[in-house]
């Protein structure tokens, strides 16, 4: 993966991708808003909601041991997966175990952060992707570009064309006169899907919360797609992070109100699916897959943890909210993050979950102007702009983190070396108001010899685009000594 | 009333009309402003970049530079939320790092001490009409450190509605960052300048003639990519405006 700047640079000139970005967040912006200021106690909600994702996680092992005891209670099975190869060889383990070469999967950022796709497709299983977004982004051969919206980064014609062209290659083909209004293009997506659904025995999904009280998984989608894969297949087997579990049943009452209205501006979210255990064979009313399992992935979340400002990434419950109102995710698209996770939350959770020692999750922490729109709509209040500038410390300065459970310093990453002795000298300047009156007069003194383009790289960035800004005959300092003759 | 000014290391080099035109202002109000000479800058651009321990010895100057003044006005929003956001952070940061308290105690004792101008003009001055002469249409851009850092609301509109001959309209996505932040300008140059262009975009369609802001280092972005393209279009920072006078306009 290309830094950050470079892989932006090129969504930044593709100008179908911008319309199609801005048209799309705008929306939704927009939206948000309207269904945020309808709810009165909206700030004491974002606020319990916090909390109670505080508490949770600094009581990690206490409700996942708990949530570990109900789900086997209900005749679910619990693994524990400390990394992506772990998780990803259990579920193919699983679904090998079965007997079955396909899966049908409910949109999930867990298993798409570990590969699990490609994992199983190295299996031999196919993996079927039934939110209508990511059926567009796989038959597209495509990466998701934003959490909920994953196809965000099309328009209608685009997605005609991939499923005219694709469908067929993966199941049921589009019809051949296929044309580009909504539903047209939902109805071929249900004809496709349906087949899937009726076939499967096998589903893998992700979950929005899990309730250490009773077990229950929880699952909220818009399309009735979830609920087909959550209720037909007899195996279901859900990768779930760490972070998802949350202690009380009651305490859903937060967050589906806080959940819909941050990511789509709904009151209340069309299909909410919460399962416990298992269907038929509880005696249950028959509904739900007779064997469960629940794969808790942890994939650099403890080491997240442990470090006391950025854990508060912890809290995230994936609205993508803070993805539709910032301004640098609607000019470098999703793609640019190099993650799962795009915008102001993966520019923080990424360079966590991973480290920083590779060039995108070093730049990552930069991607930002820290004008605080993410921190302003985050319904979990995530400090985003903090966490980003605790990570630029980490970049530049280097220090102690945890990375796989063991306390390591790490050095500052290479390549800032000009940086630091620029902002040593910066500093040092600033730190002496006699020496910075003497610079700023031999500044004055020389302006009219400035270049009107500057030479090396942060010259020639400012310089590209912009003019710098005149230097006055006088600095302020010299202007207040002349007229008020000094000071007390 | 006494207040300290901190103009600020921008302004000081740059902008000094704009801290001129602060103290013109102050007074004007029956302000006594003085302006410690021991001041420099706010560490902003080290700390924002990921330089902490190079910021430290800058937040001692500026908490020794204003001691026992009961106010320290200032004409850039971005300043004032560093102090107000993190000086305590940082100082907080070097006591749990073992290296004393009194980091946390200095920025403690400067952080309620430290307004913006336009707070110190509302909130402290209780005045919004500054009597001010300024015939030309005006947009407001609200820098997102003062709009989201500071709170400041609709303190700056309401100050500038309130001159005499000036027609304010509105800045549609006025509330969208400008793409300056900081070193963000030279390390994500595309993405930055992308937003220079939106932003000036907005501005241009309001038809106003004057561009204004309260923090000379968006203005400075914004002003620059304009000059490039030679619109016509200008940038002015608000105290310039509030400053000017029928017996002194300014344009
Ligand atoms: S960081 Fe906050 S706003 Fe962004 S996706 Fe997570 S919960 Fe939503």
């Amino acid at each position: 993966m290309p830094a950050f700047p470079a892989a932006a640079r090129e969504a930044v000139h593709d100008d179908t991708l911008r319309a199609n970005l801005r048209h799309a967040t705008h929306t939704i912006r927009d939206k948000r808003a309207r269904a945020v200021t309808e709810l009165a106690d909206w700030d004491r909600l974002r606020e319990a909601g916090r909390a109670v994702k505080d508490h949770t996680i600094r009581h990690l092992d206490h409700y996942l041991l708990r949530l570990e005891e109900a789900v086997t209670a209900a005749g679910g099975t619990v693994h524990w997966a400390a990394d992506a190869a772990e998780a990803n060889r259990i579920v193919t383990g699983l679904v090998l175990a079965t007997g079955e070469r396909e899966v049908v999967k409910v949109k999930s950022m867990a298993t798409q952060e570990i590969g699990l796709n490609e994992a199983l497709e190295a299996a031999g299983i196919a993996a079927y992707e039934t939110d209508l977004a990511e059926l567009i982004v796989q038959l597209g051969d495509d990466r998701p570009s934003h959490i909920l919206v994953p196809a965000i980064h099309r328009n209608r014609g685009e997605i005609r064309d991939i499923f005219r062209t694709r469908m067929g290659d993966w199941g049921r083909p589009a019809p051949e006169d296929l044309d580009d209004t909504p539903a047209a293009l939902a109805e071929a997506a249900r004809l496709h899907l349906r087949e899937k659904f009726l076939r499967a025995k096998v589903a893998v999904s992700g979950a929005n919360f899990m309730v250490a009280e009773t077990g229950t998984m929880v699952v909220l989608e818009s399309e009735g797609n979830g609920r087909m894969c959550l209720t037909l297949p007899e195996t279901l087997i859900s990768v779930v992070g760490i972070e998802k579990v949350i202690p009380t049943f009651r305490d859903l009452e937060i967050f589906l109100q806080t959940l819909p209205r941050s990511s789509t501006a709904e009151r209340m979210n069309p299909y909410t699916t919460m399962w416990t255990g298992l269907g038929p064979s509880k005696g249950a009313d028959g509904d739900g897959p007779s064997a469960f399992h629940l794969v808790l992935l942890d994939n650099g979340r403890t080491d997240t943890l442990a470090d006391e400002v950025g854990r508060q990434a912890l809290r995230c419950i994936r609205c993508s909210a803070c993805l539709n109102v910032c301004p640098v995710y609607e000019r470098a698209g999703g793609h640019a993050y190099g993650s799962v996770y795009p915008g102001p939350i993966g520019a923080i959770l990424s360079p966590q979950l991973r480290g920083t020692a590779s060039e995108i999750d070093a730049t990552l922490p930069y991607a930002s102007t820290l004008c605080g729109a993410c921190y302003e709509v985050c319904p979990v209040a995530i400090d985003i702009p903090e966490v980003l500038v605790h990570l630029r410390e980490r970049v530049v300065q280097g220090g102690p983190v945890t990375r796989e459970g063991l306390r390591v310093r790490i050095r500052p990453a290479a390549g800032h070396t000009a940086e630091r002795a620029a902002m040593r000298a910066a500093r040092l300047l600033l730190d002496h108001p006699g020496a910075l009156r003497r610079a700023e007069r031999v500044l004055a003194r020389t302006r009219r010899f400035r270049p009107h383009r500057l030479p090396g790289a942060a010259g020639r960035a400012w310089t590209e685009t912009r003019d710098l800004p005149p230097v006055p005959a006088e600095s302020f300092r010299d202007w207040w000594t002349r007229e008020r003759g000094g000071t007390r | 009333m006494r207040v300290a000014l901190f103009v600020t290391c921008v302004n000081d080099a740059l902008y000094p009309a704009t801290g001129i035109a602060a103290v013109r202002l102050l007074e004007r109000l029956g302000v006594e402003v003085d302006f410690p000479p021991g001041q420099s800058c706010c560490g902003q651009p080290q700390y924002n970049t990921g330089y902490r321990y190079e910021t430290e010895p800058l937040v001692r100057r500026t908490a020794g530079a204003f001691a026992g003044y009961p106010y320290v006005v200032t004409p850039s929003g971005s300043c004032a939320a560093m102090i107000r956001e993190h000086y305590p952070r940082i100082g907080a940061k070097a006591a749990a790092e073992g290296r004393g308290t009194d980091l946390a105690r200095l920025a403690e004792n400067l952080v309620p001490r430290v307004y913006e101008l336009t707070e110190f003009l509302v909130d402290v001055l209780g005045v919004t009409d500054v009597g001010a002469y300024f015939p030309h249409t005006v947009t407001y851009h609200p820098s997102c450190h003062g709009l989201r850092g500071l709170g400041l609301g609709d303190r700056p509109r309401r100050l500038l509605a309130a001159v005499k001959g000036l027609e304010l309209v509105e800045l549609p996505g006025a509330e969208e960052c400008c793409g300056f932040g900081g070193t963000f300008a030279v390390k994500n140059p595309d993405v930055s300048a992308a937003m220079a262009a939106d932003k000036l975009r907005n501005a241009g369609a309001t038809g106003a003639a004057v561009l204004c802001g309260a923090d000379n280092s968006c203005l400075a972005h914004l002003d620059g990519t304009l000059r490039r393209q030679g619109a016509p279009l200008r940038t002015l920072h608000l105290a310039e405006i509030l400053a000017a006078t029928e017996a002194e306009p300014l344009l």
